[in-house]
C-alpha cells in the first residue's frame, strides 16, 4: 500500500530540498561514443575463413538485409560446401536482432561492439557493406553479439537411426539400417536450412532441398517427384549412396549433417511402387522417335542413360551378360546394405518406361558391338568394373587367393564357392568391407564363429572405406590391421595357410606416386585358408574386339571420351565406373550426361535425314 | 467552379474553437493526437486521432516466421518492450507446447520488472512535465537510463531488446549481472525521497492532478480498463497475482490499490508499484543464482517449424495493464493471424475521450499521461 496519505497536500516547501542538486554534477553523458557492452548488437563481423556463403543468415533475416554477393576471388569448393559467395548487410533495412549470428551453421558471424555510422548523402551506400573480421570501419571493435553454445538456433545432432545390433546382425544378410518413422524424419527433415549446398556437391545435383522441404511438409509424392527428376537409382540411392552431399551439408561444419540419404530413402519407402512409376513416367514424350539406341551394360549408368532416353521417345534395348539387372549395386553390394528387393523396385520403374534389358547377353560372345553398331542409331558402353586387381605378390596364384568382386558375384547368385573357417582380406575400401563382412557372416552360418582380419596399406584415418563400414565391421568381430604391406602367400604342400606382411613405412614417394615402402624388420603372418584381394577393379574391354579397340582412342589404359562420354567413334559412347571410377552417383550422373549427348546426336540426325 | 462534392465547412461559433492538440506536442507521448473542441478553456468535445504511428505489426507478423516476429514484438510498445516480448514468446510456447526451463522464468520476471520500473520513471517524467515540472522528467529519463544500460548489458540493445525467444531468453546473464543489477536497485530506491519531494508530496502536483480525469470503478470496468488505471479505481486486480504466469506465485508482492479513481491516485499507484517492483526484484536477485539449468527449452529450425493447428490467448501485467496476445495457427511456420490486447488501446482512446471532455486545456496531457497511455501501442 502506498505509504503517501491520499489526503496528504505536500507542500510548497518540499520541492526546495532539490536545490541541493544545483551541487551535484550533471549525469549528462559525454559527447564521444561510449564504450558498449559486451553482448552488444553492433555492427556486422564475418570471418571469412569460416563463413561458406550458405545464405542462412539471408533467410533468416526478418527485414531482407542480407544479400548474398558473388566473390569472384574467393575458392569454390562445391565438395566441401564452400561457394564463393558472402553476406551483405544493407543497414537500411537491418534491425540488429541478431537472429543471423545465432543461426550461422558455421559460426562465422558475429555482431561488434561498434555502432556509429554516418555519412554525408554523397556516400549513402556507405550504409550497404560486406562485413568482414576487420567491422565496418576498420577499426579494432572487439565482439559483441556473438553465438553461444545454449542460444544455437542450428540443431546439430541428427535423429538417430534404428539399426540391429551386432550380435541381431552377424549370422544373417538382414538389412542393417531400419529407416525412420514418419516422425523422424519429419524430425530430420526440419534441421535443413535450405542452403542447396548438397544440390551443389551431388554429382548429379539432385534437388535434395526441394525433397526434404516436402519431406517435412508431408508431401512426399511430391519429394518422390524431385528426387525422379535427377535420380531414377532413387532405393538404391537412398541406401548406398557415397552421399557426397552430406560431406557438404552445411550444418555438418559445427553438427552433424542432415541425413540426406535416409531421407530419400524414407519418401522412397512411404510411396507405394506402382505410384513411384507414375511419378518417375512424369514428363515422358509419349510419341516415338523412330530412334533406336542398345545399351551394354545394365548397372546404373547404363539404365539412367536408357531411362532418360526413354523418357526422351526412343527405344532403348539393354544388353546384361549376368542374369539380373543392377550391376555392381547387385553383385557387388551386399544385401545387409542394399536388400535386392529394393534393386528390382528401381529397375522395374526404368522398365515399365518401355526399356528392354536383356539378360544373359553378353557383349562378344552372344552378340557384338559391330552388330549393334549396324542395328542400332547410338551405342552405349557402360561396362562397369566388373574384374577385380591382383596383388601379383609371390603365391598369389593359389587357387585359394581369390578376388573379391568375383567371391561377391558368387555371394549374390547363391553359388558355393567354398567358404573358408579363416580368411584374409587385401585392402581397406568399402569392396573389402564388404567381402570381409560377408565372408563372416557365411562363416557364422556354416562354423559358428568367423576369422576374418583385413589388412591394408593404410593407416586407420585414411582408409578409403567409409567410417561408419570400419565401425560396424568392428562390432562384427572383424580384425582390422592397418599399415600392413602382403609380402606373400605362404603355402605350405601345396596348402595355403597364410599371408606374410610387412608393416608398412610409406606408401607413396617423393612424387606422390605409389610406391610402398615397408619396415622389413616389423613381418607377420596371418594364418587363414583363404586370401581375398580387395585392392581394386577394371574394366573387361577385351569385349570390344581387336579391331575397334585399335580403332578407339585410349588414355592411360582407359576409354578416352569427350566431356559428353562420346568416344573417337561417333557412333559409340561410355559411361559409368569404366569412365568415372566407382562410384553409383556418379555413374548416374554420367548417364545423364551421356543420354543428353546421344539425344542430341540423334534429334540433329534426324533433322538432317528425317 | 466548385466540386460535386463540396461541401460547406460548418464553422463553430465564435466563442467555441477547436484546436488540435499534437500529432507533435511536448504534452503528447508519441505522435499522437486530440482534436478537442473549447468553449473558452473548458473541452466540450474531444476525438482521439491516432493512427501517425501504425506500422501494421500484427499483418506483418502473419509474413513472418514465428521466430523473426520476435523482433517486432518490442516496438510495438517502446517505453515498456519486456512485456511485449515475453507475452508474444508465452504464446507460441503454448501452441507448441514448450516448456521453459526454470532459469529462463526467472530471468525474464527479472527482465519484466526492470522494464515496469523503467517504465513508470519515464511515464513519472512525462506527467511531471505536463504540470510545468520538467526536473522529474530529467531524473526520471536519467535514472531510466541506468536500467536501459542492464538491459545493454543483457541483450545487447538499449530499447529493443529482442532477448526473449519462444522457449526461453537468448543469453545467460553475463559475469557478475546480478550484482549490477542489486546496485542499480539501491540507487533506484535511494532516489525515491527525492522524487517525493518533487513531485509526489509537492503540492502543487498534488493540487494539479487531485480531482483531475475521475474514472469510476463501475466505468472502468466496462471499458475494459486494467492496470494501475482499474486500481486507482479501487479494484485489486493483478494479472501477476490473478492468475499468475512465469514464477510470479512464488514471490511475495502487494497488489497497490487506490479509490479515488482520478490523475492523482493514478500516480500514487504507480509509484507504489515501482517499490512492490523494486520489491520482487530483490527476490530474484537473491534466488536467481541458485537456479541452474538450460535458459532456452530446445527449439526446432527456425526455418522449418510449424506450430499446431490451434489458437493461444496469454497474458501478462505490463506497466500500463493487461497486454496479451491472441494469436492463431493454421499449422504452418506462421501466425494466420496475431491480435494484440494492448492496455492503452482500451484507455487511450474512448476513455481519454471521455476524460478530458469537460477538463480544462491545462489538464488534457495531466489526464493522458495519467493514464500512461502510450500511442505506439495504440496504433501498433
Amino acid at each position: 500500500m502506498s505509504d503517501i496519505d491520499y489526503k496528504q497536500r505536500g507542500s510548497l516547501l518540499n520541492p526546495l530540498r532539490s536545490l541541493g542538486f544545483f551541487g551535484r554534477p550533471p549525469v549528462t553523458q559525454p559527447l564521444e561514443p561510449r564504450p558498449a557492452s559486451i553482448n552488444y548488437r553492433g555492427f556486422h563481423l564475418n570471418d571469412w575463413e569460416k563463413c561458406v556463403g550458405c545464405g542462412t543468415c539471408q533467410k533468416v533475416c526478418d527485414n531482407a538485409a542480407i544479400s548474398m554477393v558473388h566473390i569472384p576471388d574467393l575458392p569454390a569448393d562445391p565438395a566441401k560446401g564452400v561457394r564463393p559467395e558472402r553476406p551483405a548487410i544493407d543497414y537500411g533495412r537491418c534491425c540488429w536482432c541478431g537472429l543471423c549470428v545465432d543461426i550461422c551453421p558455421t559460426g562465422a558471424l558475429a555482431l561488434s561492439r561498434e555502432y556509429v555510422h554516418t555519412c554525408v548523402d554523397a556516400d549513402l551506400s556507405s550504409y550497404f557493406i560486406l562485413p568482414d573480421s576487420h567491422g565496418i570501419h576498420g577499426q579494432p571493435y572487439e565482439k559483441g553479439w556473438a553465438k553461444t553454445a545454449d542460444a544455437d538456433l542450428i540443431s546439430l545432432l541428427r535423429e538417430p537411426m534404428p539399426e540391429l545390433e551386432p550380435e541381431q546382425r552377424i549370422e544373417n544378410f538382414d538389412e542393417i539400417v531400419g529407416g525412420y518413422d514418419p516422425q523422424q524424419a519429419l524430425l530430420e527433415a526440419s534441421r535443413c536450412v535450405q542452403c542447396g549446398m548438397c544440390h551443389d556437391a551431388c554429382p548429379t545435383h539432385m534437388h535434395a532441398p526441394q525433397y526434404i522441404r516436402a519431406i517435412w511438409e508431408g508431401k512426399l509424392e511430391e519429394a518422390v517427384g524431385w528426387i525422379y527428376q535427377t535420380n531414377p537409382f532413387a532405393h538404391i540411392c537412398g541406401r548406398v549412396c557415397t552421399r557426397r552431399c552430406e560431406t557438404a551439408c552445411s550444418i555438418g561444419h559445427r553438427g552433424e549433417p542432415i541425413a540426406i540419404r535416409w531421407l530419400k530413402r524414407y519418401a522412397m519407402d512411404a510411396i507405394p511402387h506402382e505410384r513411384v512409376k507414375q511419378i518417375a513416367a512424369a514428363g515422358r514424350c509419349e510419341t516415338p522417335s523412330g530412334q533406336r539406341v542398345a545399351i551394354v551394360g545394365a548397372g546404373p549408368a547404363g539404365l539412367t542413360c536408357a531411362f532418360d532416353l526413354a523418357k526422351q521417345g526412343h527405344a532403348v534395348t539393354v544388353f546384361e551378360a549376368l542374369s539380373q539387372p543392377g550391376g555392381m549395386t547387385r553383385w557387388g553390394i551386399p544385401e545387409y546394405r542394399l536388400p535386392y528387393d529394393r534393386i528390382d523396385r528401381d529397375i522395374d520403374v526404368i522398365q515399365s518406361l518401355g526399356v528392354e534389358i536383356r539378360c544373359n547377353t553378353r557383349i562378344g560372345s552372344d552378340i557384338t558391338l559391330e552388330e549393334l553398331h549396324q542395328q542400332y542409331d547410338a551405342v552405349l558402353i557402360a561396362l562397369g568394373l566388373q574384374m577385380g586387381r591382383g596383388t601379383r605378390i609371390p603365391g598369389s596364384d593359389h587357387p585359394q587367393v581369390r578376388r573379391a568382386v568375383d567371391l561377391l558375384r558368387q555371394a549374390t547368385a547363391g553359388e558355393e564357392f567354398g567358404t573358408p573357417q579363416s580368411a584374409v582380406v587385401i585392402g581397406g575400401g568399402n569392396v573389402a568391407m564388404d567381402i570381409a563382412r560377408t565372408l563372416a557372416r557365411l562363416q557364422r552360418q556354416r562354423f559358428g564363429t568367423a576369422q576374418v582380419t583385413i589388412t591394408a596399406l593404410e593407416e586407420l584415418s585414411h582408409f578409403l572405406a567409409d567410417p561408419v563400414e570400419i565401425k560396424e565391421a568392428h562390432e562384427e568381430g572383424i580384425t582390422i590391421l592397418p599399415a600392413r604391406g602382403p609380402r606373400e602367400v605362404v603355402v605350405e604342400d601345396g596348402n595355403l595357410v597364410g599371408l606374410a606382411t610387412w608393416r608398412v613405412t610409406s606408401i607413396f614417394d617423393e612424387q606422390g606416386r605409389f610406391s610402398p615402402t615397408y619396415d622389413q624388420e616389423d613381418a607377420q603372418i596371418h594364418t587363414a585358408e583363404m586370401v581375398v584381394e580387395a585392392i581394386g577393379q577394371m574394366s573387361d574391354t577385351g569385349l570390344l574386339g581387336d579391331e575397334l579397340t585399335e580403332r578407339l582412342a585410349w588414355n592411360r589404359g582407359r576409354l578416352q571420351v569427350d566431356s559428353d562420354g562420346r568416344t573417337s567413334e561417333a557412333w559409340l559412347w561410355a559411361a559409368g565406373d569404366m569412365v568415372r571410377g566407382p562410384d553409383v552417383v556418379s555413374a548416374v550422373a554420367d548417364g545423364h550426361r551421356v543420354a543428353a549427348s546421344i539425344h542430341a546426336a540423334l534429334s540433329a540426325a534426324k533433322e538432317q535425314n528425317p | 467552379m466548385r466540386p460535386e462534392n463540396y461541401q460547406a465547412v460548418s464553422h463553430p461559433p465564435s466563442h467555441e474553437y477547436e484546436v488540435f492538440f499534437g500529432p507533435n506536442h511536448p504534452g503528447i507521448e508519441g505522435n499522437y493526437a486530440l482534436k478537442v473542441r473549447l468553449h473558452g478553456d473548458e473541452v466540450t468535445a474531444a476525438r482521439a486521432d491516432g493512427g501517425y504511428l501504425h506500422r501494421g505489426f500484427e499483418k506483418l507478423m502473419e509474413g513472418r516466421l514465428w521466430i523473426q516476429n520476435i523482433a517486432l514484438v518490442p516496438r510495438i510498445c517502446v517505453p515498456d518492450p519486456v512485456p511485449m516480448e515475453v507475452c508474444y514468446s508465452l504464446a507460441i510456447e503454448a501452441l507448441g507446447g514448450l516448456e521453459v526451463p526454470e532459469r529462463a522464468q526467472w530471468i525474464r520476471v527479472m527482465q519484466l520488472e526492470l522494464s515496469r520500473i523503467a517504465a513508470h520513471l519515464f511515464t513519472f517524467g512525462g506527467n511531471a512535465a505536463t504540470t510545468g515540472m520538467y526536473t522529474p522528467m530529467f531524473w526520471g529519463i536519467a535514472d531510466r537510463d541506468l536500467i536501459l544500460d542492464l538491459f545493454e548489458e543483457l541483450s545487447g540493445g538499449r530499447v529493443y531488446h529482442i532477448y526473449n525467444i519462444p522457449g526461453g531468453v537468448r543469453r545467460d546473464l553475463p559475469e557478475g549481472y546480478l550484482k549490477r543489477v542489486s546496485d542499480t536497485l539501491d540507487y533506484i530506491e535511494s532516489r525515491l525521497p527525492d522524487y517525493d519531494n518533487l513531485m509526489f508530496t509537492n503540492q502543487v502536483f498534488v493540487r494539479r492532478a487531485t480531482g483531475v480525469g475521475i474514472m469510476t470503478q463501475e466505468q472502468a470496468l466496462d471499458w475494459g480498463v486494467t492496470g494501475p488505471n482499474l486500481r486507482a479505481t479501487g479494484l485489486p486486480f493483478d494479472v501477476r497475482r490473478d492468475d499468475p504466469y512465469l514464477i510470479y506465485d512464488q514471490l511475495e508482492f502487494d497488489v497497490p490499490v487506490e479509490e479515488a479513481g482520478d490523475a492523482w491516485a493514478r500516480t500514487l499507484v504507480r509509484r507504489a508499484e515501482l517499490k512492490q517492483s523494486l520489491r520482487i526484484l530483490r527476490q530474484v536477485v537473491a534466488r536467481l543464482p541458485e537456479i541452474d539449468g538450460p535458459i532456452r527449452a530446445p527449439i526446432p529450425n527456425p526455418l522449418a517449424w510449424n506450430l499446431p493447428l490451434g489458437d493461444v490467448y496469454t497474458r501478462v501485467e505490463s506497466s500500463k495493464g493487461e497486454l496479451a496476445y491472441y494469436v492463431v495457427s493454421n499449422g504452418g511456420d506462421k501466425p494466420w493471424r496475431v491480435h494484440v490486447r494492448g492496455p492503452s488501446a482500451m484507455h487511450a482512446v474512448q476513455v481519454l475521450e471521455h476524460l478530458v471532455t469537460g477538463a480544462r486545456i491545462e489538464d488534457v496531457a495531466q489526464i493522458m499521461f495519467s493514464l500512461d497511455a502510450c500511442p505506439p501501442e495504440v496504433d501498433r
